[in-house]
């Protein structure tokens, strides 16, 4: 585990709460609590209405949190007011979108859409300037630098998720929050576009925050792992930890549903069940994510702790 | 397997754009046996879709057909008028769309929805054809089966929705059932359910599947046979157990390697990207993006060669004069089960 490691981020008791006061109000995330740590990738993987992807809005303040706190690099993103701040605080953190069709200005070039943030945080002087970055961007992410001119609707799907990914490196942000960035894309072109993403942070040593249901991916470019389920973070640990050793019922029901590429191991597959009533609150016994093994923790109450000490135990056995 | 019921020789389809002609199916050949699960896998804009719509002859206006044959109970579909392919559509060969959210008709109770294929084909009075909907809506697995049929799309989840498009193609008890990327959609553990469930209702109601998807997870737990399409050709195709773990294709190769497994560090992606069918390449179309690329295939496509009576592949590796390569490691793991799955086999 990275001790000596620095949090750059800290996600204390988040809450997202949609329609406050209203009958039907919805807690997309409920107190969820996580730290990343610079330099490494932070899987988060949770079905539809996980609250993933909210999760991921509100660190960026998308939306404004209901409740808790997000320290980013030692500062808490909600209390910066003059504008300095904020605009260091654009700039330090940037988002990759899921859908590449949808997250690029279809009326705009590639060298508008790349440069638009290096136009507002001022980074380049003159026109010259700002398109030798634009080309060097492009042929950072593996794109043509004649590619700068074109449009959008010009490229494929893999070749536009390129572009989001330029356009969010043009600012040179420390931390990258991926939301599903490659759950839009061909088998083959995933492969090219995550290799890509881990290839930058070994230079450029970023920190990403990968959002995904594609457990198999998550755990292949993930350092931690965390699994969210109807808005709670479940479990955090490891990625080959959550993997290979699930904890909670619902990331061993998660796992057992992934469809592997190996037909003797699908005819043999048991699917594991899950019941939710395991989440289930009790009076006076709070749940919380509470440490099972070294950086594994799992979301229980105190008295459940000991059925999964003994349910680790049990993996070092075999 | 059982007998033969489709049969796709030389299959040609064109779409006339304002580019040119995008030729997306060139020349493929494939066929159907009573019973069993045919997965066909390939990117987008391989062709796959291209291939089922013109079984149920839904191309679009600028398709066209240019060659080939669907033969099915011996009569070629693609010689039917638009009114006998009527008679087939939903009754012989149904189709489950891949997005449950827009195929299903947001205006009409369910229950509607699944008895007018009922009511259309088979003649059937509206009240048996509701007793029935009934019937195959609690088959697919929806709890309170009674009161939802009077339900209306929105008022259900994307999983259940998914349910009950499977019920709308089932309930006529089609021969061949073509599933088109049914579970892309949803999540894996919607996907599990909605999977077992075709699996389940298949030995039931002793129908044939097509299988269209991408994910070779989903492939593997699916199929009994396997056709790998690539820039609107079939090439490479056998037994579900062939093509995971005796495949011959670098494109097959490729597909395989750039998926994470337990123990990889690096993925192998596959480099560049399909391509253009406007203008296809002479040789082999995978050439490009081929390491093992030899000097032929960008001169001459190569013909499908025979690895067993049941797998081919159209690669010139297998030609009797190609130099010896080895393969990437992961293919080379898969081909020590193979070998000691033949080993246990004798």
């Amino acid at each position: 585990m990275p001790e000596q490691k620095k949090k750059l981020l800290e996600v204390k008791h988040l809450k997202q709460y949609f329609g406050v006061g209203k009958a039907d109000m919805v807690k997309a995330v409920d107190d969820v609590t996580f730290d990343i740590y610079e330099g490494e990738t932070f899987g988060l993987v949770g079905e539809s209405g996980s609250g993933k992807t909210t999760t991921g809005r509100s660190i960026i303040h998308l939306y404004n949190p209901t409740d808790g706190q997000i320290i980013f690099d030692g500062k808490d993103v909600s209390k910066l007011n003059s504008k300095e701040d904020h605009l260091k605080f654009c700039r330090d953190m940037q988002m990759i979108f899921q859908d590449p069709y949808a997250s690029l200005n279809p009326r705009m070039t590639v060298e508008d859409i790349i440069a638009e943030g290096l136009d507002i945080h001022g980074l380049v002087k003159t026109k010259e300037e700002r398109r030798a970055k634009v080309e060097e961007l492009l042929e950072t992410v593996g794109l043509n630098k004649d590619h700068a001119s074109r449009y959008p609707h010009e490229f494929s799907g893999g070749q536009r998720q390129r572009i989001g990914i330029a356009r969010a490196l043009a600012v040179e942000p420390r931390f990258i929050i991926a939301d599903e960035p490659i759950s839009a894309l061909d088998v083959s072109i995933q492969a090219q576009v995550v290799n890509l993403l881990k290839d930058l942070q070994e230079q450029k040593g970023l920190t990403y925050l990968f959002i995904a249901h594609d457990l198999s991916m998550v755990k292949y470019i993930s350092d931690r792992i965390g699994v969210m389920h109807f808005g709670r973070l479940l479990e955090v640990g490891p990625a080959d930890d959550v993997y290979t050793k699930p904890l909670h019922d619902y990331t061993a029901s998660l796992i057992s549903a992934v469809p592997v590429p190996d037909p003797e191991f699908e005819r043999n597959r048991k699917q594991i069940l899950y019941d939710a009533s395991i989440e289930q609150d009790v009076e006076g016994k709070p749940a919380k994510l509470r440490e099972i093994t070294p950086g594994h923790f799992v979301r229980c109450r105190e008295d459940q702790v000991e059925m999964y000490k003994e349910r680790a135990a049990k993996y070092e056995q075999k | 397997m059982g007998e033969r019921i489709l049969d796709v020789k030389n299959l040609k389809i064109n779409f006339h754009t304002y580019a040119g002609d995008v030729k997306a199916i060139r020349d493929v050949s494939f066929h159907l046996d009573k019973g069993e699960t045919l997965a066909i896998v390939g990117e987008s804009g391989s062709g796959k879709s291209v291939t089922t719509k013109s079984l149920m002859g839904l191309l679009a206006n600028n398709a066209e057909v240019v060659g080939g044959s669907i033969m099915y109970r011996g009569e070629d579909l693609l010689k039917k008028t638009e009114k006998e392919m009527q008679e087939i559509r939903g009754k012989d060969i149904a189709m489950i769309f891949q997005d449950p959210m827009t195929s299903l008709d947001p205006t009409m109770k369910i229950g509607r929805q699944i008895a007018e294929p009922l009511m259309i084909h088979k003649n059937v009075d509206k009240k048996k054809a509701w007793a029935q909907a009934l019937e195959i809506l609690k088959l697919v697995g929806i709890a309170n089966a009674e009161e939802r049929i009077n339900d209306y799309p929105h008022q259900f989840s994307g999983g259940q929705r998914q349910r009950i498009v499977i019920a709308i193609a089932l309930v006529c008890y089609p021969e061949i059932l073509i599933a088109d990327e049914p579970t892309t959609a949803l999540d894996v553990t919607i996907q599990a359910q909605i999977l077992n469930l075709m699996k389940e209702l298949q030995q039931k109601i002793e129908t044939s599947i097509i299988f269209i998807t991408h994910d070779l997870g989903v492939v593997a737990g699916m199929a009994d046979r396997v056709a790998v399409m690539y820039a609107g050709q079939i090439i490479e195709y056998g037994t579900v157990d062939e093509i995971f773990y005796n495949p011959k294709h670098p494109y097959t190769w490729g597909l395989l390697n750039s998926m994470p497994t337990l123990s990889s560090t690096k993925l192998e992606a596959i480099p560049g990207t399909p391509p253009d069918l406007l203008d296809p390449p002479k040789g082999d179309p995978f050439a490009a993006r081929n390491p093992y690329a030899m000097k032929i295939d960008a001169e001459k496509q190569p013909p499908f060669f025979k690895v067993s009576d049941t797998h081919y592949a159209a690669t010139w590796l297998l030609h009797k004069d190609a130099p010896k390569i080895t393969p990437p490691d992961e293919i080379l793991r898969r081909q020590k089960i193979w070998q000691e799955m033949q080993a246990a086999a004798k």
